[in-house]
Parts: C-alpha cells; structure tokens; sequence
C-alpha cells in the first residue's frame, strides 16, 4: 500500500470556489475602481497637467448669425452677418468650418473667396485660429419676392461649425510647475505645519476626552443608556448643522459665547474665535475634538466591557487603590484598542476637509492640506495645483497605512 | 506632599473650592442662558464658601450641611456668594440661581466626601473623593459642551434676527406667539423647497443602502467565506481604499462629471454615494460573516442548496441585526453627506438637505433660517438614531472608524 499523500495544487472544487468568489467580489472590484482608482489615475494625470477650471471646457466655435439692412421689398440690399469667435482665449482651434442653408429667395451678389455655394446650401473653409480670434463674415445678398412670401429667416437654419481643438487634458503637454508651486516658499512649510497641528492634537483630544467620558459611564446606573445616547450626538448629527452651529455660537458680533464670557468678565472685548490666527487653528482643533471624541467614547467603552472584572475582583482583594487599578489594569488592557484608534483617527483626521471648510474656509491661518486642494483647485482656480496637492496627501496616507499595517495587531481585529 | 494632601481638613476644602466653582460656573452659565439676565460666578466667594462647604459637608449629621448651605444661598442673595447677578434680574431668578448653586454644591461634596474624615485618610478613601469629584465634574462638562450647541441651534431658529442682536443670550422663547414661533421653518418649507430637498436626501439615503448591500453582501460573504487566493491582500485594500480622503477623489469626479454632464443630476449623486460606503459595509459585514456558525451553511450545502441560495436562505436571516447596522450606518453617510453635494449640485431643485444648508449661508439670509435648515436635517437622523440607538452603536463600533 503506497502512503497517502496530500493533494498538490488546486483541485477542482476549490477552483470552483475561487471562480465563485471573484463573481461575488467582481462588482464591488468593478464599481471601487470606476469610482477610487481611475480618480486617483487621473489625478496623478492631472498634477502633471498645466489646467484651469476654465479648461475644462474644450474651446469651440461660436457663430451668431443675423440679417443687417433692409429686407423688406423685392430689390433690397442686405447682408448676412456671421459673427464667429473661438470660445479660448489662449487656446488656438485649428480647420474651423461652417455650413449654413440660406433662407429662399434670396440672392447672393458677392461671395468670400473661402466659402462655396451650392444652391442654398453655403459652405466655408475659415482656416487655423488662434486663441482670441474673432471674425464678422458678411455675405451681401439681394432679397426676392420668394423670401417676402417665405416665413423662413437666415436665423431659422442654425449653422453647423467644425473645429479641432486639443483639450489640455488628453493631449501631451506636461509640466512639473503644479508641484513648483505647491512646494513654492513658505507657504507650503506653513500648510504642513497646520495640517500636523491639527491631526496630531486633534486626534490625541480626542482619544483622552473620549477615554474620559467612557471612565464615566463604564458602569450601571440609571440613564445610563440616555447619557451614552445625548454623547454620540455630535458624531452622528450633519457636519453643515453643527459646524454653523458653532459659527453661531462663537460670533463676534451675536455670538452667545462671546456675551456670555464678556459678562463673566473673562474678556473685555469680544473675540473673533473662528477669525484671528492662533486661536482660529485652536477653535477648529477645539471642534474636530468635540465632533470625534464620541467615536472613541464609543470604541473604547466597548473595551472596557469586554474586559474581564475578575482582575479586578482579584485586584480589591490584594488592597489596589482605585487609581493603581486604573493604571495597572485598565490602561494596560486598552492600550492596544488606543493604539488602534489613535493610527486611524490620525489618518482621517489628516484627510478630514469639511469641517475646516465650513467652520473657517481655511482663512486664519487654519488651511490645511485637503484644504489647500480645494483653495488651489476651486478657488484659484487651477485644477492642476489643487491635483498636485491631492498626490502629496496620497503620498502621506501611504506612508500611514503603511506603518499602519505593519504595527497595528491583528487582534484587535481591524 | 501626597501625605500632606491626604488629611480631611485639606482634602475636604479643597475639594470644596474646585466643586462649589464647578457648580457657580455651571449654575450661571445655565441661568444665562435660560433667562438670558447676567449672571456670573466669583472666584474670591467660590473659595471662600468652597472652604466651609467643604466643612460642613463632611460626614456627619445631615443639618450641618443643609445649614452651611443656606448660609450660602443667604450670602448669594446678599451679594457675597459664589455667583452674583447683574442689575436687572428679577429676584425670582436670583433667589433660584442662588440656591441652586448653594444646594448642588452641598448635595454633590456630600456624596463626594463620603467617609472622609477630619484628620489622615488612607489613600482609598482620598482617591474615591477624588474620583468621585472627576465624575461630577465630567458629567456636568460632557453634558454641557454636547447640549450647548444644540440648544442654541434648536432655540435660535425660533428666534428672530433683531431679538438675536439685541441679547445673544436670551434664549427665551415666547409661547404666547404660537405658531408663530415656527415661521423660520414655514418659510424653508415654502419659500426655499425644503420639503423636496428632505425628500432628495432621503430618497439618495435609502437608495444608497439598498445599493451598497447589494454589492456588499455578496463581497463580504466571498471575503469571510471562501477560500481564494489573494483574499487577505484583498481585506487589507479595502482598509486601504477606505482611507482615501474623499476630497482626493472629488477633484477627478468633479471634472468627469462636469464632462459628461452628470454634474448637477441626483443620478450623478447615486452613483457616486454608494461607492464611498460600499467598503465599509463590506468590512463591517464580513466581521459579522465571520463570526456565524459555518456549520449552518455547511449543512445547508449539504441538502443541496446552492452557495447562493445559501446566502439568500441562511446566512442574510442569521445576519439581520448586522444588516441593520450597516444600513443605519450607511444611511447616516450618506444623510450627512456635504462635500460631494456642494460640489457636484448647483441647480436648487435638485439640492440635498446638506446642500441646501449650505445655500442658507449668506449675508442676506438671517440666521434663524440657517438654524431652522440645520434642525429639519438634525432630527430626522437623531430620531432615526435615538430610536435605533443599540443596532447603531453596535454598527459604529463593528468596524467603522472613520468620520
């Protein structure tokens, strides 16, 4: 009798399991890279590419077209206007024509040497234009008794043009500037400063207030239920509702908070909390930790209920005094559960834009990275800088998950 | 030093002055913002009153706090308390603010000094006080810093502009207006469409969960189930790829859109919304997959049935409550979602609620608005939360960090 061996490679059945499974994943693969990885493509794309937000719209021919001069009797002179223009005022369009279909009844006495006429239908061949260009191309015509008779108008048959123009965004010209200008002077090194200031402080406020207010309710009480309900409403409330609750809250001019301190006598004069330069960074770190502290509250909560109350049984027979099995057991216990919490809310907080958008717009010295995509994309209006530092974030959050993957345990099961 | 700190008549004063400010701070913040009449506490009559209430609180017979506590109420009113009052404020207001203040910060060090005694204490006893100070202090801190920005919201969309100028903050609200009160509201429900944009946002909502259970469930099943390779590199891109901050990816859908003219369409949006969810439901879900008997399916397959009809008949009625989170979850994204629909909607009859907000903030628009478009989009979610709150913390806490 031979010995019995383990069956080498894949079998059948499995082949048919692994077929089944990438069926099941097929959609979810498809859908993410349509919509995740072909924008991060494209966005690499794009920081290479020298584009506005007033590129993206290929330049084209723009043709109006009216009758000047009289056209009311048999025997009346009057022309034809083309008004035609390129829509670009850099970008050059090359081969533009136009056709057209003349009203009846009327007569054409000159014609442009670049354009043909074949019955009514008139054709013409306006060559290479550059950026700007602008041309009136009048076609004098001589009105006949068919075209009083005739509702039909020059107006009435829309011409149709043709023009090849090369979009800056598939053709080959690349650029290094974008990432020139991101990396440009001081204001790169101050974006970078901002964007750790807020993540760092942002995600260690959060954790110590979240570990906090789960110390308070990590035990049985009545309304204990309603208490751990009121404190997830920050986290589950809309971003838009609270972020201009806070504005209103924190106004100069009305805001309560400012009466409120004033009438204390903490302060003379109101404070711009959301306005002056040090303290607007603080208030919207203040926010991030208000708005995400319940997610941790929440993560760690779960630990500590989950942990097992014989050590501390154990612990109170052997005399440890309440702060001794704080620090002996439970930090211990819910050090890996931080460390978690700590890599992850770090990276989203890094990534986190729409709080500062709304709260400051990134004014006040509180623009961070993500920010800084909008401002450069939307409102300077270069796609291509804003794209640049979108790959600079990309960058970042690699080197994150990295370190991310490499010391996070897998036991924590994330 | 911690010697010097653990002895009765240290401990119980001391704890005294830090509680009856907590308290005075508190009480007038509260106050003000109720009545909206100036109230504030003092630094100098915290500590002084802090001291003998930490006295007379100490354990004993129950008179001796209830008198200190009067004396203090008493010294209140006469103008030496810990909390004073500004001219103007009815004595109704004042005789509450001060008892209040008197009575919270007796009745609080009376249960925190418990067992503390006048001379040395061992170091259980003087940590439980501390703790048990800690905890008042963070109920009353967590409670106020959650509530606050949402009592201003609720109460100044009842309010109007010059009312808001005159007393930040007079929150008080006048019943006698009736339907009134609520005229911020009408006028978003007639003048501004809020009534399509809450239908909007809800349709896109649900919409986005039914989608994104549709791919996620048979992904997360593959993924927790089957062998196949490439599986782990799998589950560890789907962290990844849920790590990619949304403004990355709004920059090249924002262009691809406006190319295709799917900007400005809720079907742009539908496109989109279910994608940004799909890889958190499907991280969630296999947790969940994961943690269900495989001896349920297996027995299944061996009365014949199909992997799917597998899924369909066993593992989806088993995994009801996960189901439920993520849904809830999922339709929380995708209700509070603000960055893409800024972007990507212009057009006001296709806004979202968020967007819609959004269009709220301008100068000519007062304010009241802005708070009453912020309460129409807050209490849908906060009732669909309060209501579902269990299968909504288990969601949030099943495998979802991200904010």
């Amino acid at each position: 009798m031979t010995e019995a061996v383990p069956p080498k490679g894949t079998g059948p059945l499995a082949r048919i399991e692994a077929r089944l499974a990438w069926g099941l994943l097929a959609p979810t693969i498809i859908a993410v890279a349509l919509v995740v990885i072909l924008p991060l493509l494209a966005i690499f794309w794009i920081s290479f590419k020298p584009v506005a937000l007033a590129d993206l719209r290929a330049p084209e021919v723009v043709l109006r077209e009216d009758i000047r001069g009289d056209d009311e009797a048999v025997g009346d002179q009057a022309n034809i206007r083309y008004r035609l223009r390129n829509s670009s005022q850099d970008q050059p369009i090359r081969g533009v024509t136009f056709t057209d279909r003349l009203p009846e009844g009327l007569t054409v006495t000159e014609l442009d040497p670049r354009c043909t006429l074949e019955g009514r239908d008139l054709s013409c061949d306006l060559g290479d234009w550059e950026g700007g260009y602008r041309e009136n191309l009048m076609i004098p015509v001589t009105v006949g008794q068919a075209y009083l008779d005739n509702a039909e108008r020059p107006k009435d048959s829309p011409a149709t043009t043709t023009g090849r123009a090369s979009n800056v965004l598939t053709n080959a010209t690349f650029t290094l500037d974008n990432f020139a200008r991101v990396f440009d002077g001081s204001e790169f090194w101050s974006v970078l400063w901002v964007t750790l200031f807020y993540t760092v402080f942002g995600t260690v406020g959060a954790l110590l207030f979240g570990l906090f207010a789960a110390l308070l309710l990590n035990k049985s009480f009545r309304g204990q239920g309603i208490l751990r309900g009121l404190y997830l409403f920050p986290y589950v409330s809309p971003i838009i509702a609270v972020a201009f609750a806070w504005i209103l809250l924190f106004d100069p001019f009305s805001g309560s908070a400012n009466a409120l301190l004033i009438q204390m006598g903490v302060t003379q004069q109101s404070i711009n909390f959301f306005g002056e330069r040090p303290l607007a960074l603080i208030m919207v770190t203040v926010f991030e930790i208000w708005r995400y502290f319940p997610l941790s509250f929440l993560f760690i909560l779960a630990r500590m209920q989950s942990i097992d109350s014989d050590m501390y049984e154990a612990a109170d027979m052997d005399g440890a005094s309440p702060f001794q099995k704080f620090w002996s057991l439970s930090v211990p216990q819910l050090l890996g559960i931080l460390s978690v919490l700590f890599l992850l809310r770090f990276i989203w907080t890094f990534n986190k834009f729409d709080d500062i958008f709304l709260l400051t717009g990134g004014n006040a010295g509180t623009r961070t990275l993500t920010v800084n995509v909008y401002e450069q994309a939307f409102a300077i209006s270069n796609i291509g800088a804003g794209a640049a530092v979108a790959v600079v974030i990309f960058g970042c959050l690699l080197l994150f998950s990295f370190l991310f993957f490499r010391y996070i345990s897998q036991e924590e099961g994330l | 030093m911690m010697d010097l700190i653990r002895r009765g008549y240290v401990t119980a004063p001391v704890l005294g002055v830090m509680w009856t400010f907590v308290i005075a701070t508190t009480v007038a913040i509260s106050m003000s913002f109720a009545t909206g009449a100036a109230f504030r506490p003092i630094g100098s009559g915290a500590l002084i009153w802090g001291i003998a209430l930490g006295f007379g609180c100490l354990p004993g017979p129950n008179w001796k706090a209830a008198v200190t506590a009067l004396v203090v109420a008493a010294a209140t009113m006469a103008g030496f308390g810990p909390i004073a009052t500004g001219t103007g404020v009815s004595i109704f207001s004042s005789l509450l603010g001060a008892l209040a203040t008197a009575g919270f910060a007796a009745l609080g060090l009376r249960i925190m000094l418990d067992e503390v005694e006048m001379g040395p204490i061992n170091r259980h006893t003087f940590e439980a006080a501390v703790i048990r100070f800690c905890t008042g202090f963070g109920y009353i801190f967590f409670t106020a810093i959650v509530l606050i920005p949402f009592y201003v919201m609720v109460l100044t969309s009842l309010k109007n502009q010059a009312e808001l100028i005159q007393n930040p903050l007079d929150f008080s609200i006048d019943l006698s207006k009736g339907t009134e009160l609520f005229r911020s509201y009408n006028e978003l429900f007639m003048q501004f469409d809020f009534g399509v944009y809450l239908l909007n946002s809800f349709l896109i909502s649900v919409l986005t969960v039914f989608i994104t259970l549709l791919f996620a469930v048979p992904g997360a099943y593959a993924v927790a189930r089957l062998r196949f390779k490439g599986r782990a590199a799998f589950s560890r891109s789907i962290l990844l790829i849920y790590m990619v901050p949304m403004i990355v990816l709004a920059l090249p859908i924002y262009i691809a859109f406006s190319m295709t003219g799917l900007r400005n369409s809720l079907g742009g949006i539908i496109l989109i919304y279910p994608v940004t969810t799909i890889p958190v439901a499907l991280y969630m879900l296999q947790g969940y997959f994961r943690g269900l008997p495989a001896e349920v399916e297996e027995a299944g397959l061996m009365d014949g049935l199909s992997r799917l009809m597998v899924i369909w008949k066993i593992t989806l009625p088993l995994s009801l409550p996960a189901m439920a989170s993520v849904s809830l979850y999922v339709f929380m994204i995708a209700w509070n979602e603000f960055l893409l629909a800024f972007m990507l909607l212009d057009d006001p009859s296709k806004f979202t609620l968020t967007r819609g907000i959004a269009s709220l903030n301008s100068s000519e628009i007062p304010r009241q608005h802005l708070m009453a478009g912020s309460v129409i989009a807050t209490v849908p979610i906060m009732a669909i939360f309060l209501g579902l709150e269990r299968f909504m913390t288990k969601g949030l806490t099943a495998g979802s960090v991200k904010g």
